[in-house]
């Protein structure tokens, strides 16, 4: 689904990115894991087509498409989804309009007809559940005084509005209390399957233990330095960072 | 930043979509302004002689007037003796039902959206279109007759209603106000007047299209709504215009009358050419608004959509002269490429308990300049005035002003007067929100813009909320930055 080869990304003329390798097959869920300033939600944003980030280097494949070519807004309509580490404030309008306008474009690019406001909110109920989120919340001015929480809610709230192929959550385990983190896990699990795949960017092992994955790489200045499973984790959460950051440096001697 | 000016001036290139005009007969008076010419408009519209005199004296005093020049605008000065005064599309004699008007005018309606029989049917609306300076239909009016409700044009009430002209015109806003009320006082052509009941609540929006056809014909509309002890109406005002390399100019005269306890709405959608992206052409728009409380517990709401005009000057303001009465100003004022507003409000507190409200939103985008001016007035009798106002301001690239210019008069310690300021831009953060979400840019910035402009939307009717929503989207298409 998503093949990442020799990726090279910079900001600002800064190289962040320096030779990423993965591969992301449906069904599959990946953990990107690695210290503060490793480029993990570089990785995030690049992928999304967050233009401040200039690729330098390397090919994005998704679904057989060339997905560097593709606008930001085509990317999420063919699929790719990402959970905001900061989900955005947009006064004025409400979740519910925000989200209609986002469904239908994401509709109409996949050939497929408007949902009318009737059908719209009859979807939005059902998926409501999934992170056990308030409606009265939805008619509120986008991510607007939400708590850190609703925020996050919301953004899986969005994901399972817009069922998406790849989805991407940028460290949306910070900022959770235990409650939330459990929801939010909840939401993400229950939206999984055979079709599609997730990644999830932490520092924290604690997430995985709710979004269990099959893949855990560990990012460190630029590279993949390290994949396993999720045993991987666990060890990074025993040993810390120190040891992967020690062989790395050593290799790169 | 730079891929979103570059969007934004690849998508400005987005030409006027009003702008054509339709080859008709006109009756035009002769170019220049005189005495004559007044006369002659005058006896062309078969006025009585008091109006003539009216008319005759706001021209002697506006000879003695200068053209103000404190508005935060520049525009090359207008050549008054090149315009031509008055203008009527010949072949609308009196009609007096829609069969009888010429289906070349309907046809103008329909291609700008507004057909008046649909209009008619489906929204509920009594229809007085102004098609340059001649009432050309007239709905609802039989509706409306009934409930002892005036809503005719000008021309129309001055020989119906002449009592009521008399006794109301030039009484809010003196023929020797400004320049251009003198001006329009001298040689108004026609518009709309209103005339509420004591009691009376009007079952129906009341709306206005005006529309300016003609070339080089200056337009100096007139209304006038008076609403009686008790009654209510909420009055719709929009205007398009088509296409012209020559400057246009309006200077408009609208007055409202409050008695006790009544209230007045009145929202305006105005979408008149701006110029092109080069800053040619496109109408000056200097108007003047002002509405009187001028009973106890009377209430003036004023609304604005503002997205047209290459030049806008305009300020609608209230008097608050009744005890416990209520202005309110609710605005979005939209530039874009080289369009220039200032505009904003003036609230004179002078009964007891008054309260006053101003909400004002302005969108700059290309190299344009946005301005508020706004007063506060709170005279030594009004005591226990409050005053609320909130003006914000956003930014679309880099090359646009916004210009915030509160004036605030105090003279009663009991007084309590807010005033909220802020300046903001479109963030790339939120457009990339939108972007990954699927929205593409254009659509994010109007779904942006449209919930910053929310308030003031809202106190719009339902279907001229709609209508302005996907006029800020049009007019803003492009303005990313």
């Amino acid at each position: 689904m998503l093949t990442i080869k020799n990726l090279h990304a910079s900001i600002e003329g800064t190289p962040i990115l320096k030779g990423i390798n993965l591969e992301v097959k449906p069904g599959e869920v990946h953990a990107i894991m690695g210290p503060n300033g490793s480029g993990k939600s570089t990785l995030a944003s690049v992928l999304a087509g967050r233009e401040e980030y200039e690729v330098t280097e390397g090919e994005v494949s998704f679904k057989g498409k060339n997905l560097l070519e593709l606008s930001p807004e085509d990317r999420a309509r063919e699929g790719v989804f990402l959970a905001f580490q900061y989900p955005v404030e947009i006064p004025g309008v409400s979740s519910t309009n925000f989200l209609r306008t986002a469904v239908n474009q994401v509709r109409e690019y996949r050939g497929l007809e408007a949902l009318d406001a009737v059908k719209f909110l009859s979807i939005m109920k059902e998926k409501m559940k999934l992170v056990e989120i308030d409606q009265k919340l939805l008619s509120r001015s986008l991510n607007e005084g939400f708590s850190g929480g609703e925020k996050k809610r919301n953004e899986i709230f969005q994901m399972a509005m817009l069922e998406p192929t790849l989805s991407i959550l940028d460290e949306t385990d910070s900022g959770l209390d235990i409650d939330a983190l459990r929801i939010v896990s909840n939401g993400v699990n229950q939206l999984k399957s055979s079709e599609n795949a997730t990644i999830v960017v932490t520092h924290y092992q604690r997430l995985l233990d709710y979004i269990v994955p099959d893949f855990v790489h560990v990012l460190y200045n630029g590279k993949i330095v390290k994949s396993g499973t999720k045993e991987l984790a666990l060890e990074l959460e025993e040993k810390g960072y120190d040891w992967i950051k020690e062989e790395a440096d050593a290799a790169s001697v | 930043m730079s891929k979103d000016n570059q969007i934004l001036e690849e998508l400005t290139s987005k030409d006027y979509e009003h702008g054509w005009s339709v080859d008709m007969e006109v009756d035009e008076a002769a170019t220049g302004l005189n005495e004559n010419i007044i006369r002659w408009i005058s006896a062309k519209k078969e006025e009585p002689q008091w109006l003539l005199d009216w008319r005759l004296k706001a021209f002697k005093t506006w000879l003695d007037m200068k053209e103000p020049e404190w508005a935060n605008v520049t525009y090359p000065k207008i050549d008054l003796q090149g315009l031509k005064y008055y203008s009527a599309p010949k072949k609308s004699n009196k009609p007096k039902s829609l069969d009888e008007i010429d289906p070349e005018l309907l046809q103008i309606y329909e291609r700008l959206g507004i057909s008046l029989n649909e209009q008619k049917k489906l929204q509920g609306i009594a229809v007085d279109a102004v098609l340059d300076s001649v009432s050309v239909g007239t709905t609802f009016k039989d509706t409306l007759s009934k409930m002892g409700i005036v809503f005719c044009s000008f021309s129309e009430a001055v020989k119906e209603h002449p009592e009521l002209v008399k006794k109301y015109l030039g009484s809010v806003v003196p023929m020797t106000d400004n320049y251009y009320a003198a001006l329009n006082s001298a040689v108004f052509s026609d518009g709309s007047f209103c005339y509420i009941p004591a009691g009376v609540r009007c079952p129906m929006e009341l709306s206005t299209y005006f529309r300016i056809n003609a070339a080089n014909t200056g337009q100096f509309e007139r209304t006038l709504i008076v609403a009686e002890e008790g009654s209510y109406v909420s009055y719709l005002e929009g205007c398009t215009a088509p296409q012209r390399d020559e400057n246009q100019l309006h200077a408009a005269v609208v007055e409202i009358y409050a008695a006790k306890n009544s209230e007045v709405k009145y929202s305006t959608v105005q979408n008149w050419f701006p110029g092109d992206k080069n800053g040619k052409g496109g109408i000056y728009n200097f108007v003047t608004k002002r509405g009187i409380c001028a009973g106890d517990f009377s209430k003036i709401s004023w609304t604005q959509v503002e997205t047209g005009s290459a030049v806008t000057w305009k300020y609608p303001s209230c008097i608050l002269k009744g005890d416990n009465s209520i202005g309110e100003f609710y605005s979005v004022a939209v530039t874009n490429n080289y369009q220039q507003a200032d505009t904003g409000t003036k609230m004179i507190h002078i009964g007891k308990n008054t309260k006053s409200r101003i909400v004002s939103k302005g969108i700059s985008a290309g190299k344009s300049q946005n301005s508020y001016r706004g007063q506060v007035q709170v005279m030594k009798r009004a005591t226990n005035a409050r005053n609320f106002s909130q003006c914000d301001s956003l930014l679309m690239g880099d090359r646009c002003g916004a210009h915030t210019f509160p004036y605030i008069d105090i003279q009663n310690s009991s007084a309590k007067v807010e005033h909220e300021a802020t300046t903001s831009k479109i963030g790339e953060d939120q457009l990339f929100y939108c972007n990954q979400r699927g929205i593409a840019t254009e659509d994010a910035v109007a779904l942006i813009v449209n919930g910053y402009a929310k308030e003031v939307l809202n106190q719009l009717p339902m279907e001229f909320a709609v209508e302005a929503q996907k006029l800020l989207a049009l007019t803003l298409e492009g303005s990313v930055g």
